[in-house]
């Protein structure tokens, strides 16, 4: 039998004034197992804890009922409170008196009814609570970044500055990601490639840091502190050790189809190719699908040509297994494809381009060398019409409903870049709204209107035609109420991003949640917003949420201080309320195997003793480090064998009987 | 002979994640609902086992009611969904036996819904009030002498 003490808070007025605190003390010693119930003004207090740990010394108490704030506010500070009283933490609940009582009630009659309710329901819990002890498992001092983009690599460099063995992989040749395709960056105009690529080049420099380049997660299991990852790095069919990035091979390789990736298509590569020139690692990938060699058996020039005989066309897929204490998320981004808005006619218009498009022509290492240069027929446009919003904030039917962030500041800088550059351009802005909420990103918004005069039109852009060879926008102008068409040498279309199509995927295999966007969600939007509600799982990137590059940045070190933080840990204290099965109720049907969202379930095969009688069964078995606690397996049962600490049957069934009494 | 206002007994059931973080919200806000709405908290939804529903009804429940976190946003990845699938098939069987519909009742509440979850137990207090005490499954062994009387 349980010797339950009982205490009860005012809260100051918070509870006292609605809830007859006294009555609830005297209503409290009559529930079987009560041995001692006391009220007090400030429970939480260091006194009041005080109380509960004379209490507990004094009458010697087995469990503590706190009637007092909502569990998730002070359910720690009363455990912690137990603890030190010698008694274990969780023989102790909690009454949520306030938040589901007196703050929501008027009548003190009906609402101390209430309270004395909540009470008996705790008690009647607590007197079936047992001991609970939290295992502990190990934390392997390793940690995995899924992505090479500018958030993976400042994510890397923060924990291996911190001491920590990091692995970056990344699906492409290289890393850098879309960073190393942007040409300036707002609001202050550096070049992308001069702040990005000696990062690139710090990572792969780093002793404790590790690239797998043109590799892809494969599987991963496990759990906080202690996943294991299997990861796919694809064949490159040139020997990693032996090329030396001479690009001797990409030059010499006569298949010249393939669009290269790096200007979007926008100029041809060879089958095998070095991405750019400031590619980490710099090594030589052959492109199998346009490889003449695997086409045909024939040609194998680079091969011949390659003095370091670094060329293996038998290169196979390799698999690498590592473990890792924790897992952050980089996966980024991608410009939609705006070939579904027809009337924008991208597909149909060569001088209709995006925004990412313009952004590798004005690269000096783009496909025109940095000239503005139309595609079509090659000629400096001198009338430019931007399109905002293509895609972003659920304007028409294909739409994304949310705003992509940084496409307002990137036009402002292409507007400002270009008539910097071509004063003679007239560059027109269609936009919905221009938002600029970020340092220094109004300023450098009012310069492209007030100083650099870029024409702003408040309106949307109804179609892109064509007339006498000549591109029209017609659009409507909100503010002189009016329908407007302007020619226009080039249309640049400020598509919406969209998170990479890997990280769905992802999201399955690490068990993270997405919202309906596919972007991952954080445990908690305000205050724990780089983590995932996945333990072990950080955020870092736009593939939390659209972000430009000084947020992705500061959200990359925030996710890397939290894994140093876990890193730092030698071992991880579990949650104790996880499941349990009884072997001898066990049929081993593997119902709960199959519900358990975790994989903590498994099936062995173990001698026991029902009653004397001694037989080899198949039987459930709870990883306690890997279960979470949600209690599914608990329901689909059918033999009642699995029960959840903290939450039995019984318990509940006893909750219920309380309120129903 | 007077007749009392019948107030109905109601159990919630709130997941740890959403709803019952969702229920505190309603309090810290001071959002009104009836006080015979009685929360037991549960890790998730999918915790919530059949049985539980039943035995509150024997016990004198006169309507149960689940509350979980929106399809999608489960803190166990797809908890709400077994919830959800579960209880449409214990509601069906209730429905069968002569446990109206009204009285039992699924619904996703989120952490930031606190007004959503004084609404909804308002409806499903105001629900289950019109249909009066739950005499079909209740257990006259759990009442006392005068109810089962009258």
């Amino acid at each position: 039998m349980q010797k339950i003490g009982v205490f009860v808070c005012w809260c100051g007025s918070n509870i006292a004034a609605t809830v007859d605190v006294r009555k609830l003390v005297e209503a409290a010693k009559h529930e079987p197992g009560v041995v001692y119930a006391a009220d007090y003004q400030y429970m939480c207090s260091a006194s009041g804890q005080q109380l509960i740990k004379d209490a507990v010394a004094n009458y010697g108490l087995t469990g503590v009922v706190v009637c007092s704030c909502s569990p998730r506010m002070h359910e720690a500070t009363f455990r912690k409170a137990a603890q030190s009283a010698g008694l274990n933490p969780y023989m102790l609940e909690i009454a949520n008196i306030r938040e589901h009582c007196s703050w929501i009630h008027k009548d003190v009659e009906s609402a101390t009814e209430k309270a004395v309710i909540l009470m008996r329901a705790a008690v009647a819990k607590v007197n079936l609570n047992v001991s609970l002890t939290a295992g502990k498992s190990a934390v392997v001092k390793r940690a995995l970044v899924i992505g090479g983009g500018i958030a993976g690599i400042q994510s890397a460099l923060d924990i291996a500055e911190a001491g920590y063995n990091v692995d970056i992989v990344e699906k492409k040749p290289t890393i850098g990601g879309k960073m190393a395709q942007l040409d300036k960056t707002f609001p202050t105009l550096d070049c992308a490639a001069c702040i990005l690529t000696p990062k690139m080049v710090e990572a792969a420099s780093d002793e404790r840091i590790r690239i797998y380049s043109y590799s892809e997660v494969e599987s991963v299991s496990g759990f906080v502190g202690n996943f294991t990852v299997k990861i796919r790095k694809k064949s490159r069919f040139v020997e990693e050790d032996l090329c030396t990035g001479c690009g001797l091979c990409a030059e010499k390789c006569p298949s010249r189809k393939t669009g290269n990736e790096f200007n979007l298509g926008m100029d041809k590569r060879g089958a095998v190719y070095i991405p750019f020139a400031q590619a980490v690692p710099k090594l030589a990938v052959i492109d199998p699908a346009a490889c003449l060699h695997f086409k045909t058996g024939k040609c194998g020039l680079c091969a011949k040509n390659c003095q370091a005989k670094a060329i293996n066309f038998d290169k196979k897929d390799e698999i690498v297994e590592e473990k890792y204490g924790a897992i952050v998320v980089a996966t980024g981004f991608n410009p939609i494809d705006p070939s579904p808005f027809g009337e924008l006619g991208y597909s149909r218009y060569p001088d209709v381009i995006t925004s990412l498009e313009l952004e590798r022509i004005m690269n000096a290492a783009g496909p025109t060398g940095g000239v503005l240069l139309r595609p079509s027929d090659k000629a400096h446009p001198k009338k430019i019409v931007f399109v905002q919003c293509v895609g972003s904030r659920g304007l028409r039917g294909c739409d994304k409903p949310y705003c992509s962030k940084i496409c307002c500041m990137y036009t402002a800088k292409h507007a400002m870049l270009i008539r910097e550059k071509y004063p003679d351009t007239e560059v027109s802005v269609f936009y919905i709204d221009v938002r600029t909420p970020g340092k220094n990103f109004d300023e450098f918004y009012r310069r492209a209107v007030e100083q650099y005069g870029v024409h702003y039109i408040k309106g949307q852009v109804g179609k892109v035609a064509e007339n006498a060879g000549k591109l029209v926008v017609h659009g409507s102008d909100l503010i002189m109420n009016e329908q407007v068409e302007i020619e226009a040498d080039l249309v640049v279309l400020a598509v919406a991003i969209e998170p990479d199509e890997s990280a769905r995927k992802l999201a399955t295999m690490l068990t993270a949640s997405m919202d309906t966007n596919d972007f991952f969600t954080e445990a908690h939007p305000k205050l724990r917003p780089v983590e995932s509600p996945t333990a072990g799982v950080f955020l870092s990137g736009v593939c939390q949420g659209p972000k430009d590059i000084p947020e992705t940045v500061s959200q990359a070190s925030a996710a890397a201080a939290k894994v140093v933080g876990l890193l730092s840990k030698d071992q991880l204290t579990c949650n104790p309320c996880v499941a349990h099965s009884d072997e001898l109720l066990c049929n081993g049907c593997s119902a709960c195997e199959k519900v358990c969202p975790y994989g903590a379930i498994t099936y062995q095969d173990k001698e026991v003793n029902d009653h004397g009688k001694r037989e080899v069964r198949r039987l459930a078995f709870v990883n306690e480090a890997v279960c979470q606690g949600c209690g599914a397996c608990t329901v689909a049962c059918p033999s009642g064998a699995m029960d959840l600490k903290g939450f039995t049957n019984r318990q509940i069934m006893a909750e219920v009987d309380a309120i129903c009494r | 002979m007077q007749v009392e206002k019948f107030t109905p007994k109601i159990v919630a059931f709130c997941c740890n994640w959403c709803s019952y973080a969702g229920a505190d919200l309603a309090g810290t806000g001071r959002m009104q609902y009836p006080e015979n709405v009685k929360i037991i908290r549960v890790p998730c939804s999918c915790r919530v086992n059949p049985s539980f529903i039943l035995r509150a009804f024997q016990r004198g429940a006169d309507g149960v009611i689940i509350c979980g976190c929106h399809p999608g946003d489960c803190h166990y990845t797809s908890g709400n969904y077994f919830a959800r699938r579960r209880m449409t098939l214990l509601f069906g069987m209730l429905d069968f036996l002569g446990i109206e519909r009204a009285r039992t009742r699924v619904e996703w509440v989120s952490a930031a819904e606190g007004a959503r979850f004084a609404s909804v137990m308002n409806d499903f207090v105001q629900k289950v009030a019109a249909l009066g005490p739950n005499r079909r499954l209740g257990d006259l062994r759990c009442r006392d002498s005068k109810e089962v009387e009258k």
